[in-house]
């Protein structure tokens, strides 16, 4: 049935109020069942071997002293995970990524796995495996994998008709750069660089899989999208969609990095070999060395602009390491970067290049932060230079309705201008600065997305209410569902319990990734519920014997209109579903949807930071984030995301990188040496809510899980550079890059 | 592999000592289990002193402190007395880790492991620490800059343990500190640490002093000429500058993804001049 999506400009009763989220209780006393918290009789543990090389041709594996070891059930290699991807480039890909094939691609690529009776004795079979490698040149460095005489990571990829890592050229843009340059009075030109990051979850990816020798499989996984994983696994693996059955676990986290499969497909393979369950868990090194991180990225940007502050032309040249294998990277990057802005004249060409390191996954708004960091630096330089405020400046070139988007779409409402205006008028962007410290700001756009959704809703006969939605619950959706089910049918929150149901009890569903959970399973909940109201409505005029159009929902019961029936007492929804079994059996709504109309999304940030001169050492002072939700269904949780999302640029900007070495192996796969910040390491960070509604959305709702990560590299960049007086160009702005900016500046005057 | 829990350091050191393969001690383990969780090493002996009860505690004497090897590093920075005399010291002990961790890791274990960047090491050596040993042959106190050899290595013999940390009793008119710069503001390695430890005249001058570095080099470095800098000095400009000069030539470190060359480098004369001052007002300087 289609539904009415437009935006109503309904009252709320309870929609946008605060209650504790349904999962938090079980969440902090460790109740709660994360991917490694459970386990079946007799079943195996998993362990996965790795390339030590960045780039190596594998010639044999031999795994017979493995296979001999007691309590080692199986061994498997690429060889039992026979291509049957028919021609699908793509799948072939991930295929070879969760398993090397012909050749190692980066250091940390699984190359055979095996599960046995104990850890010890897994690890123990580890050992026992000789793989004979050739090593072969290679390249981690996105410049240099640029270069004509760079070592070729997958020979069949071709560039002006030659074997190259520049796997993808995309360009975006209007209007003529080159006149718009010719009338600027200032133009402003510089270079970036921002190192590979890992969205760095706490809970490391994990799995039980069991797959019998009837070809039936279960998994149970921690994953933002268990539809994803069960189509992936299945056509990988030969088997029907129907007969996987995946069950998402409780996530700790996954930011993008859980949108992928990496040792599920293992994990199945073990578990057909051996006939019983295996469960696989990554350590922390196969976390950082296995999974997906985010790009490392070169960036050239241009702005032109007149001294009354309008951009003539802007143009962004990016280069996106897209890991092993092709990716989207640099073409969001070219989408994103000046999505911001309405220029006249504006262009984006951005490369995916690829190199020897890990296949790249998304990782929160994947690739904007980057491309912003460039944009928003150089927005502060052309500011600086014309002598106008940041701000202003901004303000004055922010993208409005009916502003074609740099990147296509022409826009609707949207929130760019408003979080400008609020940041302007925010009390932190006039408190004083000490010593040693500096205030910047920084601007941030994502997309967002909404996708297919299926979502079915349950009325027991004591009127409390099951919702199962098929979005993974990352950051309280749960919360934001019921309150979205309460507030359609009139009763109160804790009457409704949400759970993320398996793959086999609904349709498919698209992950949890693009801001898309709240936005399309909060729309497909709104028109399950109505579907619920409509059949209560026709138990009530079974019941009452009168016509359904007499009857109208409201504060959670069934009310019979017109003065004929004014001797009815209203039907509560309690009544209505104790007479179910009688009046024609369960009532429930169901509704299966392709949201369309994800509302785009806009941040604007404000940061303060104090530098200490003599080390370089950055502090984080105070942080402010502005943002549109279009609409917050649950407060907390929008402020939630709006927190997290800052602190991970915060860590991005300062201190997470991956360190790679002259031999192509990574340098630091711990939390000890690739360094997110801990709790002390943060301010409280400042939110502000601002709901422009999606027009697309019955509720307003956009998504606001990602845009909170776009802004911080540049407005902590900003920041730094203000507090040191020397542009800070490349992130991590760590200690040693700091002091080394600031020595630099010393001994040039 | 067998776990020992022996209640003697006789015992233990005989178990060590009897041992056929690979033998450990083990204290809080803080280090140790990691170790053996990632693989990193297979002992067939662990000898766990926590049972012995001359280490498992701090002794307050007329010569200064004894530090059983045992006590976990909360327990030092609970010792009103400890944190009086030696401030440097406990504040060093302090910053290994984070709550978890401070429950369990000990000084001593710190020591043994040998870590060119223990964060207690710099401050044990400033305060003039000695380590007392015992193995089958005996008893010997060893100054603790003498136990740490190499990353990851010690002068301790196979049957030999550390038995306690003896602090001495502070002088008159002494003070130390110790800071170390991390990149995050806890669970993190020092890139660079600074301890210092010095003792003024009656006109407020340094009298003696010692500057020890860590992170910056194989083991932890006592550097002479850093300390010679501020002696006879009010901490003057000056005579901090040519410290901190001292301390940046007394630098060998390696260039790794915790710091480079230059910046530890850099940050080593920084951190002991503002050890330095802290060292000298609780010594009494003005
Ligand atoms: C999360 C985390 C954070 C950390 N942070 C820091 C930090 O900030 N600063 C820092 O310096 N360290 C840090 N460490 C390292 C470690 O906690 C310290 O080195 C700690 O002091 C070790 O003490 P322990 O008692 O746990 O040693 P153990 O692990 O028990 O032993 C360490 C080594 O010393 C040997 N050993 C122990 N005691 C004796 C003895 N009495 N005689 C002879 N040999 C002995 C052991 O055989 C072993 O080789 C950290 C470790 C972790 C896991």
């Amino acid at each position: 049935m289609a539904h009415d999506t437009s935006y109503t400009d309904q009252d709320f009763k309870i929609v946008g109020s605060r209650p504790p989220r349904p999962d938090g209780i079980d969440k902090v006393t460790g109740r709660a069942r994360y991917g490694a918290d459970v386990s079946a009789p007799g079943q195996l543990v998993g362990r996965v071997l790795r390339s030590p090389h960045a780039h190596a041709k594998i010639r044999k594996i031999d795994t017979s002293r493995a296979q001999k070891l007691k309590g080692v059930k199986a061994v498997i290699t690429s060889k039992d995970l026979p291509d049957l991807t028919e021609g699908n480039r793509g799948n072939y890909d991930i295929l070879e990524n969760c398993m090397a094939r012909e050749h190692a691609l980066y250091d940390g690529h699984a190359v055979a796995a095996v599960a046995a009776v104990d850890e010890q004795t897994a690890r123990k079979a580890l050992k026992l495996i000789k793989v004979d490698y050739k090593v072969l040149p290679h390249v981690t460095d996105v410049d240099a994998a640029m270069q004509d005489d760079a070592p070729v990571v997958q020979p069949h990829i071709q560039h002006d008709g030659k074997p190259s890592n520049i796997c993808n050229v995309s360009q975006f843009g209007h209007g003529d750069v080159e006149a718009g340059f010719a009338q600027a009075d200032v133009i402003v030109e510089k270079t970036y660089k921002t190192e590979q990051t890992h969205q760095g979850y706490i809970e490391p990816h994990a799995c039980l899989a069991s797959v019998g020798p009837d070809g039936q499989g279960e998994l149970w996984v921690t994953t933002q999208g268990h539809f994803t994983v069960r189509n992936l696994c299945a056509s990988l693996l030969g088997m029907d969609i129907a007969k996987l059955k995946v069950t998402s676990s409780e996530i700790g986290g996954g930011f993008g990095g859980k949108t992928h499969i990496w040792t599920e497909p293992l994990a199945l393979a073990l578990s057909r070999k051996a006939n019983l369950p295996v469960k696989l868990v990554m350590s922390r090194e196969d976390v950082f060395k296995g999974s997906g991180p985010t790009c490392s990225t070169s960036m050239d940007i241009k702005i032109g602009a007149k001294k009354d502050g309008t951009v003539t032309a802007a143009s962004a040249t990016l280069r996106y390491h897209a890991g092993p294998h092709p990716g989207p990277w640099g073409m969001l990057g070219g989408m994103t970067a000046w999505a911001c802005y309405d220029f006249e004249n504006v262009q984006s060409i951005a490369y995916d290049v690829l190199v020897n390191r890990p296949k790249v996954a998304a990782y929160r708004a994947p690739s904007a932060p980057m491309a912003a960091f460039g944009v928003e630096s150089t927005m502060d330089l052309v500011a600086e230079a014309i002598g106008m405020d940041p701000v202003d400046f901004r303000i004055k070139n922010a993208a409005k309705e009916g502003t074609r988007a740099s990147y296509g779409p022409t826009y609707g409402p949207i929130g760019i201008g408003p979080t400008l205006e609020a940041v302007k008028n925010h009390p932190h962007m006039r408190a004083r600065l000490g010593k040693n410290q500096g205030r910047g700001m920084a601007c941030g756009f994502w997309f967002n997305f909404g996708g297919q959704t299926c979502t079915d809703l349950n009325i027991g006969v004591d009127g409390s209410v099951n919702l199962t939605v098929g979005t993974v619950d990352v950051g309280g959706a749960r919360a934001s569902m019921s309150l979205i089910a309460a507030e359609e049918l009139g009763i109160p929150y804790d009457q409704v319990k949400c759970n993320v149901g398996d793959t086999a009890s609904l349709g498919h569903n698209d992950t949890t990734e693009g801001s898309r959970g709240t936005f399309s399973s909060g729309m497909a909940t709104i028109f399950a519920a109505r579907n619920a109201i409509e059949e209560m409505k026709a138990r009530a005029a079974k019941t009452w014997e009168i016509d359904i159009e007499d009857i109208e929902w409201r504060d959670g019961a069934a009310h019979a209109m017109g003065m004929q029936h004014s001797n009815l007492a209203p039907l509560s929804l309690a009544e209505i579903a104790g007479a179910s079994p009688g009046t024609g059996g369960p009532i429930a709504g169901h509704n299966e949807v392709v949201a369309d109309g994800a509302g785009v999304s806009f941040a604007s940030h404000i940061c303060d930071v104090e530098v200490d001169p003599e080390t370089g050492a950055t502090r984080v002072i105070r942080y402010t984030v502005v943002q549109d939700a279009g609409k917050a269904i649950h407060p907390d949780y929008v402020e939630g995301q709006f927190q997290g999302g800052a602190a991970q640029g915060i860590g991005w900007a300062l201190n997470e990188e991956y360190v790679y070495g002259e031999d192509g192996c990574l340098q630091n796969p711990s939390f000890l040496d690739y360094r997110i910040p801990v709790c002390s390491d943060l301010p409280f960070i400042d939110t502000e809510i601002l709901e422009i509604p999606n027009p697309n959305h019955p509720y307003g709702i956009r998504g606001v899980g990602e845009t909170s990560i776009v802004p911080p590299l540049a407005a902590i960049g900003n920041a730094v550079s203000s507090a040191v007086g020397v542009r800070l160009d490349h992130t991590p702005m760590s200690p040693p890059r700091v002091l080394k900016a600031i020595k630099e500046k010393q001994a040039g005057g | 592999m067998r776990y020992e829990a022996p209640s003697t350091t006789r015992e233990a050191s005989a178990l060590l000592a009897n041992a056929k393969g690979k033998a450990v001690v083990l204290a809080g383990g803080t280090d140790l289990l990691a170790r053996l969780k990632s693989g990193d090493i297979e002992p067939d002996l662990v000898v766990d002193i926590k049972r012995i009860d001359t280490t498992q505690s701090i002794k307050r004497m007329a010569s200064g402190f004894r530090i059983g090897a045992s006590v976990p590093c909360v327990e030092i920075g609970r010792s009103a007395a400890l944190k009086r005399a030696w401030p440097g010291v406990v504040e060093a002990a302090q910053l290994i880790g984070s709550d978890q961790i401070q429950g369990r890791c000990t000084i001593a274990g710190n020591l043994c492991n040998a870590s060119p960047a223990a964060d207690s090491v710099p401050a044990l050596i400033a305060a003039g620490a000695k380590a007392s040993v015992v193995g089958t042959a005996g008893r010997r106190t060893v100054a603790v800059e003498k136990i740490t050899t190499g990353p990851g290595k010690t002068s301790l013999g196979k049957d030999e343990i550390v038995e306690s940390i003896n602090l001495p009793k502070r002088p008159p008119r002494t003070g130390d500190a110790y800071l170390r710069f991390t990149p995050r503001t806890e669970m993190d390695i020092a890139v660079v640490g600074a301890g210092v430890c010095l003792t003024l005249n009656g006109k407020g001058e340094v009298s003696k002093a010692r500057v020890v570095l860590g992170a910056v080099a194989p083991t932890a470095v006592i550097v002479a000429d850093a300390a010679n800098a501020i002696i006879g000095s009010r901490l003057e400009d000056s005579a901090l500058a040519e410290m901190a000069a001292a301390c940046e030539a007394a630098c060998n470190p390696i260039d790794d993804m915790r710091g480079t060359i230059e910046f530890r480098t850099d940050v080593s004369g920084v951190l002991a001049k503002r050890a330095a001052k802290i060292a000298y007002q609780r010594a009494g300087g003005k």
